[in-house]
């Protein structure tokens, strides 16, 4: 559980996270969702207790991170992807993290084989690959088997397999009761990965809901139909909230309308339609128009106070 | 499709102070860089003090009376400083540089504790290489001048004293170097700092008055620190454990900025 309240970071003039007030629930992948630069690496930074705020507060499993005795078992993160000295193998570098502990070196042995590195494990970082490195982290971030897991980008640099892999890991960690905390800046990431979203802009925050919410909500959904009597079928559906195109002759693009309603409205004028099928809008634009507003709103706050 | 199979892990994880002295051995011992410069050390400890041992049993002196026999053997410490002050900056400069401080703080969170381990790790090890590296250089230098019968024994008035307090400068240059890191948390500026606090001081004061730099001379880290390594009191210097002591004062002074700066700031 992190609990997030009011949380501001300012450096210098530059206002990071401003008011951020959130909680990341136990047992669920939770997606915190923003365009770079919007103050994810940064509100992960003072939930870990490396920034402190400059007001509000964040608790983590219910205390601030600093005053955690056993901060291993609390709280697992992956902050930026080859954190480590060049000069360092992966086994050494665990290891010493183990050892601020008092974790054994076969959990070490144990985090190594279950992220796949055991082949490179011996061998100095410098050479790891952002792929490896990632897999490092996240290595990193199992080492005391946390109750919560906070990754930054943890699938930058992933091919697809790896990705896949990652998204399995974080399914099955949440499914375990823990707690997942997962930055990303593409939608269409979170969107297989999160069951819940957290959405920032500028330091922000612009929503924070149920994905299969969002997904609904936002994203407008679209039809293709084909019909003998294009024409006569427009007519019969446009309304205000309702686009229609046509790309080719007797096809019409629907936005704004259920497939359910567009057949319902066809059968009731009794015209013939020859194709209906739903078209997945895309989340990435819903997910840019989003943001897009928080920056428009900021830029246009400024542009009206000079 | 691999999917992760991971077991729990039940051990208990409380961060101690002992347990995080044994995590900054691991980081300590894990780097070959780290193996490079404490060898360097100990290299130039016992090879500048043997080299310089044979030039001055070459050309013995004058007058036997004035020649300190002991400070001719420990010469290479003048040297070995700038190894092991380097790597004390480099042992948490690397750190800021490659972003696994972050790693570590967060591991532990008191940060202090992390500070303190490295200097206990560090200092430790420093020590442990430098007094067989000064005793070495020592027995090595007094045999090679005992041919110009220039030697002198351990047990001879303030000898073993300056072979010893040789290992204690050294460490304390070691966790100088490291204080300077923490505070500065940048590679470059460590080492730069590093050598300006050796050799900046001498070189102000020479352009002053010889009055006033006469009287300053002594309470400059460099002189302070090298007061215990030579038999024959300097009458500028301070006596030889007045000297060590207050090298280490301006070490302890610089480790205690760190410590300051490392809780206040953001890592």
């Amino acid at each position: 559980m992190i609990e997030a309240r009011q949380l501001t970071k300012r450096y210098g003039d530059k206002l990071a996270v401003d008011g951020l007030t959130f909680t990341v629930r136990p047992g669920i992948v939770t997606g915190f969702l923003g365009p770079n630069g919007a103050g994810k690496s940064t509100t992960m930074r003072v939930i870990l207790g490396l920034d402190a705020p400059t007001s509000g507060s964040v608790l983590v499993n219910g205390k601030p991170y600093r005053e955690h005795t056993a901060p291993l078992h609390e709280v697992g993160a992956l902050l930026e992807a080859r954190s480590i000295h060049p000069g360092r193998s992966a086994y050494n570098h665990l290891l010493a993290l183990a050892h601020t502990s008092g974790i054994h070196r076969s959990r070490v042995d144990e985090v190594i084989e279950a992220v796949g590195l055991s082949g490179v494990a011996r061998r100095r970082a410098g050479k790891f690959s952002l792929g490896m490195g990632q897999r490092l982290g996240i290595a990193t971030a199992l080492l005391g088997d946390p109750r919560t897991v906070i990754l930054d980008e943890p699938l930058n640099g992933l091919d697809t397999e790896g990705i896949r892999w990652v998204r399995t890991l974080l399914q099955s960690l949440a499914a375990e009761g823990r707690t997942v905390f997962v930055s990303s800046h593409l939608m269409n990431e979170m969107a297989l990965t999160a069951q819940h979203l957290i959405v920032i802009g500028k330091g922000r925050l612009i929503a924070d809901t149920d994905m299969a919410e969002f997904i609904r909500t936002r994203s407008r959904s679209v039809a293709r139909v084909r019909t003998t009597h294009p024409d006569a079928l427009a007519a019969r559906l446009s309304g205000p909230d309702v686009e229609i195109s046509s790309d080719q002759d007797k096809t019409l693009i629907v936005s704004g309308l259920t497939t359910d309603q567009i057949g319902m409205t066809a059968g009731a004028a009794g015209i013939t339609l020859l194709e209906l099928t739903a078209q997945q809008a895309s989340l990435e634009e819903a997910f840019i128009d989003l943001t897009r507003d928080a920056v428009e709103y900021r830029a246009n706050t400024v542009g009206a106070s000079s | 499709m691999t999917s992760i199979i991971l077991p729990a892990y039940a051990g208990e994880q409380h961060v101690s102070q002992v347990r995080v002295i044994r995590s900054e051995w691991t980081k300590l011992r894990s780097l070959p860089s780290t193996i490079w410069c404490l060898l360097a050390m100990v290299t130039l400890v016992i090879g500048v003090g043997l080299a310089y041992a044979t030039l001055r049993g070459a050309r013995p002196p004058a007058d036997p009376s004035t020649f300190d026999s002991t400070s001719v053997s420990l010469a290479g410490m003048q040297l070995a400083q700038f190894a092991i002050g380097v790597l004390g900056v480099l042992f948490i400069t690397g750190e800021y540089a490659t972003g696994s401080i972050r790693v570590s703080l967060a591991a532990v969170p008191r940060r202090l504790q992390m500070l303190w381990g490295k200097a206990v790790t560090f200092g430790l090890t420093t020590l442990v290489l430098a007094v067989p590296a000064v005793l070495v250089a020592f027995f090595a230098g007094q045999s090679i001048l005992s041919a110009e019968n220039l030697d002198t024994g351990l047990g001879e008035p303030g000898v073993s004293r300056a072979v010893l307090g040789s290992a204690l400068f050294l460490t304390a240059v070691g966790l100088l170097g490291l204080g300077l890191g923490a505070l500065l948390r940048n590679t470059a500026a460590g080492i730069s700092a590093l050598f300006g606090l050796l050799f900046a001081p001498q070189l102000v004061l020479g352009l002053l008055p010889e009055s006033m730099s006469d009287a300053a001379y002594r309470y400059l880290p460099t002189p302070a620190g090298a007061a215990v390594s030579s038999i024959h009191q300097d009458p500028l210097a301070l006596g030889p454990w007045t000297g060590l002591g207050l090298f280490c004062l301006y070490t302890a002074i610089v480790l205690g900025l760190a410590a300051w700066q490392l809780r206040r700031r953001d890592a």
